[in-house]
Parts: structure tokens; sequence; C-alpha cells
């Protein structure tokens, strides 16, 4: 007997209809995800527009994120970066243009559980918590396990990220990187196959960023995570992203994407400048 | 033990399942996809069937698709539970996809049982809060002596004091405040004049009750009620503002910059309070008076002018004054309980909140102390 015959057709995996109808009535069990199709993009923007009011940040902002890839969103300060991530996981609605998630189409946060988890800049942990509660607090809330099987996924999720140990520590009492690692444990707490990352590596040492860099590789590779990060470090991106897209303030668009390593030698050299560290006046 | 292989479990509903576990002597062998949604039905499913178990066990994950790593996370508690128990389990067959999960949520690992933290007895509770109480009167103390140095610090360099910043204190605390502090006093005028208005009728004494709310008010319930509206609302924020700076690290800033966050911060507070709560202690006795005259009209037969010459006949500039004297030190003691509890605050926003709530529980606990105090002595020695 082969556990073909034994096991029952998989299930649907759409959320529930109630899942979609907003704050009120939400399903609070998990929604079954499908394993997303590795030729089907991740996510896909179509001419996205995005701003605060009046005022645009970025305007008609089209790319994909393939299955499973380590994907950098770039750009100087003030390009629209963590404006842009901010828009992708749907804290904001688009000015105008599309966001395509996994093929559930643009994030609604009221639906009920979106496909992803999000590492804020600053961590965003919660304080009144321990670190152990605060990656428990997603699975608490969309799983019916008992509180000890709870726990031992906490555990196991910080022992992942090199933190072992820290469950019982409150946020307050850890170092700038054991804070980033907490929280992308807690932003894999219910194993989504997409994770966004504000700024991993900023204000860390470079010891520290390169393993929190490996760690990314590691969790990218192992679980076939994919990853969209945020960020200006260029030690980070070349070591880590596979593609980017580099955003400009001054023309509020998409100057460059590609590999990395091989926008090095950019014939813009607004892209070279910025990937071989050259100041304007150099 | 089974000899023959049987189903443990299967998914509870049928429609759903995408997992299901099969029992051959002492092999569980899982089937399909264990996935983080099905992760609660897998824990019972598989906490029932090693309930009992003893010896040895094999998890053989040949048959498995795809894991997702909670679901392997508590797969390896349940093996390190059954170590605890003398259980050894052995994870086997994985394909290579599986395998790196294994791998990667210390499914190879020697087992070990999570040594749950012990919970905090209550003698140690009473030990600690006792500690505590200890630290935060040294604290306390500490601020004081802090503010008095800073106050001799602006007299020998008044240029070092944030002097611009007290106005705007001043409007924020103080004109802001007007309207609520109009409206509760009004009422409490009102209130203390319609709940007399019966006792007195009775004994004919309607006019008395000038006197009554004229001298409570004045001397009690205005600085009081003013004091606790003020409190409520400028010494909370001030206690939330100054608390949230300084666990975003912009007191510590301050003082890298040279400048002391008691002449910058806590200074203006404190002048900014005991400026205005005085003025709206005055006001208080006004809008107060004015509730009061509203049920001497409709309730009590009153003129306004017989009220108004019998409020005055009762009521004596001292007792005017005794009122404003109360509420100088209210202010002085919010505005100081605010900015040292703000100060205090560390780490992040729950620090903030706990701290603020601290502020206004012990602010309210102070002024209904220091009005006793006073009110005692002004009575002792007859003032």
């Amino acid at each position: 007997m082969t556990y073909t015959d034994v096991l029952p057709p998989l299930v649907d995996p759409a959320p529930p209809a109630s899942a979609r109808a907003g704050l009120i009535g939400v399903n609070r069990s998990m929604p079954r995800r499908s394993v997303a199709a590795a030729e089907q993009p991740m996510i896909e923007v179509k001419g996205l527009t995005i701003g605060w009011g009046d005022i645009i940040i970025q305007k008609d902002l089209s790319f994909a994120v393939k299955n499973g890839e380590v994907f950098g969103i770039l750009g100087g300060s003030g390009a629209g970066k963590s404006t842009l991530l901010r828009f992708l996981i749907g804290l904001e609605r688009p000015i105008e243009g599309v966001i395509d998630i996994a093929g559930h189409g643009s994030p609604d946060l009221a639906a009920g559980l979106p496909p992803f988890g999000v590492m804020f800049q600053g961590g965003a942990l919660f304080g009144s918590l321990t670190v152990g509660e605060n990656v428990s607090l997603p699975i608490e809330e969309w799983t019916k396990l008992p509180d000890d099987a709870t726990a031992a996924i906490a555990r196991a999720k910080l022992k992942l990220v090199g933190l072992d140990g820290a469950a019982d520590k409150f946020p307050s009492e850890l170092s700038g990187g054991m804070k980033k690692r907490a929280a992308i444990a807690r932003a894999l707490a219910l194993d989504p196959e997409l994770v966004f990352l504000d700024e991993p590596s900023s204000g860390l040492d470079p010891v520290m960023s390169a393993e929190l860099d490996d760690l990314i590789l590691t969790l990218s590779k192992t679980l076939g995570l994919t990853v969209v990060i945020v960020t200006h470090e260029l030690e980070s991106i070349f070591h880590i992203a596979e593609r980017i897209v580099m955003l400009d303030q001054v023309t509020k668009s998409i100057i460059a994407a590609g590999d990395p390593r091989e926008l090095r030698n950019s014939g813009d050299p607004r892209v070279s400048d910025f990937f071989n560290r050259r100041s304007k006046e150099s | 033990m089974a000899s023959n292989p049987s189903t443990l479990a299967d998914c509870s509903t049928a429609s759903t399942a995408t997992y299901r576990f099969e029992r051959d002597g002492y092999t569980i062998r899982f089937l399909g996809d264990l996935r983080m949604f099905d992760a609660a039905d897998i824990w019972r499913d598989l906490h029932s069937a090693t309930d009992n178990e003893s010896g040895k066990l094999v998890f053989d994950l040949s048959s498995v698709r795809v894991a997702d790593g909670g679901v392997m996370a508590l797969l390896v508690e349940i093996r390190n539970e059954l170590a605890a128990r003398n259980v050894n389990v052995e994870f086997v067959g994985a394909s290579t996809r599986v395998e790196t999960i294994v791998n990667l949520y210390s499914g190879h690992d020697i087992a070990h049982r999570h040594q749950r933290r012990n919970p905090e007895g209550t003698v140690a509770q009473i030990g600690r809060t006792t500690l505590e109480v200890k630290q935060e009167a040294k604290a306390l103390l500490d601020f004081l002596g802090s503010m008095v140095l800073a106050g001799i610090s602006l007299v020998r360099n008044p240029r070092a004091g944030h002097w611009k910043g007290i106005a705007p204190l001043c409007e924020k605390t103080g004109a802001d405040a007007v309207p609520i502090v109009l409206l509760i006093n009004f009422l409490v005028g009102f209130v203390m004049a319609f709940q007399s208005a019966k006792q007195l009728k009775m004994f004919g004494a309607n006019i008395f009750v000038a006197d009554l709310v004229g001298i409570s008010l004045t001397r009690e319930i205005a600085p009081l009620m003013t004091a606790i509206i003020v409190c409520g609302r400028s010494g909370a924020a001030f206690a939330a503002e100054i608390g949230s700076m300084n666990v975003n690290e912009e007191v510590d800033a301050l003082r890298t910059m040279g400048i002391s966050p008691f002449a910058w911060l806590v200074v203006p507070r404190v002048i900014a309070l005991i400026l205005v709560v005085p003025l709206l202690t005055l006001i208080a006795d006004i809008v107060g008076t004015a509730g009061g005259l509203l049920v001497g009209i409709i309730d009590l037969d009153l003129t306004a002018q017989g009220y108004f010459i019998e409020t005055l006949t009762a009521v004596h500039g001292w007792d005017v004054v005794t009122g404003l004297l109360k509420s100088l030190v209210f202010s002085a003691a919010i505005a100081l309980i605010a900015c040292q509890q703000g100060l205090a605050a560390t780490g992040g926003a729950e620090s903030v909140g706990r701290r603020t709530t601290s502020s206004v529980v012990t602010s309210l606990f102070l002024l209904v102390m220091i009005d006793a105090l006073f009110t005692v002595i002004f009575r002792v020695f007859n003032l």
C-alpha cells in the first residue's frame, strides 16, 4: 500500500470566504496554504504607484520575485524602499497598480492571516511579552495547539536563529542583533513561504551582520523560503541577493534590476556609483 | 506491539486530511504532508499514539512529501518527551528535502528535556516587591536631590534653562484644560448644592447653600478636583512623553550635548504647572459657585443677587488663598512625580505605560495626603 492510496485528495488552498469578510468574523484558524508552483512568481508587481496623499514616492513600478529566491530592494536614503515594503505587505493601499502575492492578489490584512512573515526594521517585538511569547503569539492566534506545544515550536524557532535559551528574556534584555534574530523567528513562526526583512543588517557589527546573512541564506536554501530584503548594505546584497531592483529618489522609478554582482559594472553612473560606493564628486 | 501495519490516525476531518500515521511494530510511519495548519491534530494524534510507549520507537519519514518547520519542532519535542521516559526515538528514511528540515530542527541531536522555569514563590514575590519599594524610594530621593541641584545650577546660570518651553507648556496644560475644568467644577458645584438643598429646605435655611458651596469649593473641592484633572491630563502626558524620550535615548542625547534633562525637561514642566494650576483653581471656584447659584435659583427660590451677597459674606479672601496655596503644592507634586516616573522608564513601550499609570496613581495618592495635611494644619492654626 502506498501513501497515495490512503491519503484523501489535498484540499483547496484558498482561504475560507469568511476569512475575507473583514476583521469581524475572521476565521481564526490557520488557512491552508498551497505549495506555490516553482515557476509561478511569488510576488508580481505591475504598474505600481506609491506615495502619501498627493505626494508620489515611486511610480509605475513593475517587477516579479521568483519562488525561492532572495530578492533585494535597494536605493539610497529616502528613495522609498521601506515605503514600498509597507505597500507590498498591505499596510498601505497603492495609488495605482497591482500587487499579487503568491497568486492571492493584493494582501488584505483585514481578511485574516497574510501568506507571509515580516521582520520590521527595529524588530517591533512587543516589550511586554518575553521573546518566547512574542514568537508564540501568531501560533496561539492561528492554531489550536496547546501551550506546551506552542512553546516547543517557539523554542525551536528561536534555536533556528541562534537564540536558544532566550525564550524567557524580555526584548529590552536583548542586544540589537538578538532583537533582529528574534523578530525573524517570529516572522517564521507559522512557516510562511515568503518573508519580508526590513534592513536586517543595519546597525549590526560586521560579524553579526555576516552571521545574519548566512542565516537568511540557510533558511532560503533549506526551507525554500522566498526572502525579500530591503537594505542598502552592499556586503549583504552581494552575499545573499540573487536579484535586486534599485529605486531612485529623483526619477521616482526603478533604475536597475538584475544580479547585483553584474550591476557593479553598469553603464549608468547612478547604479555603478551605488554598487562601488563612489561619491558623486569622485 | 502490533505486528501488522495498522492505521493510528488520519486527519480529524477526512475531507481535509493531508497526513496519516501507520504503526508497524516499533515503527510509526508518517505519510503525506506534515503542514503547520494540521499541527494541532498531529500533536494530539501522535501524543495519544505514544502515551504508553516504552523501549524504542522509529519515526519513519520516508513517505513524507513536505514537512513544515513548526511540525518538525513538535516531532522533536515529542521525541524529547519520550526520551525523558527512556523511550529512544530515531528519525529515519527522510527524503533529502525533509532531511534538511530534520537537521535544521535538531532531529538527530541528543534528546533533552526542556527545563521549565519554576514560578516565583509567594515569599520571594513579597521580598522582591519590598526591595523594589526600597529602590523606588531611593530613586525618588535621588530625583529630588538632582532637582535641587538643577535648581541651584539654574539660579547660578539662568541661560541653561529651557525657558522658551514654558509658554507652550502653559498653553497645553492650562488653556487647553479650561473647558474640562469648567465643566467638571460647574457640575461639582451643582451636585453639592443639589444634594444639600433638600436638607436645607427642611430647616428653612435655603440661603446657606451659598455658604456651603462657597466655602467647600474654595477651601477644598475646587483645588482638589482641578488637581485631579491636571494629574490625569497633564501628569500622564508628562510621564508618557518623557518616558518615550527616555527609552528612545533622547534623554541620553540631551546629556551628551551637555544639557541637563532636569533643566531642560523637568524645571519647565514644574514651573508651567505651578503657574497654571492656581489660575485653573480660581476659574474652578467661580464656575463651581455658578453651579450652586443655578440650584439656588431653580430649586431654592433664591435670587442671584441674594446668593452672591451671601457667598461674599461667607467666603473670605483667606479661604480662596488657602485653596490656591494647596493648588501650588499640588501642581509641584504632580509635575515632579510625572517627570520622575518618566525618567525612570526603561526598555520599551510596556515600561512607559507602567510608569504613566504609576505616575497618575502615585500623584492621586499624594494629592489626598497633601490635602489632608493642609486641612489639619489650617485647622490647628485656626487659619
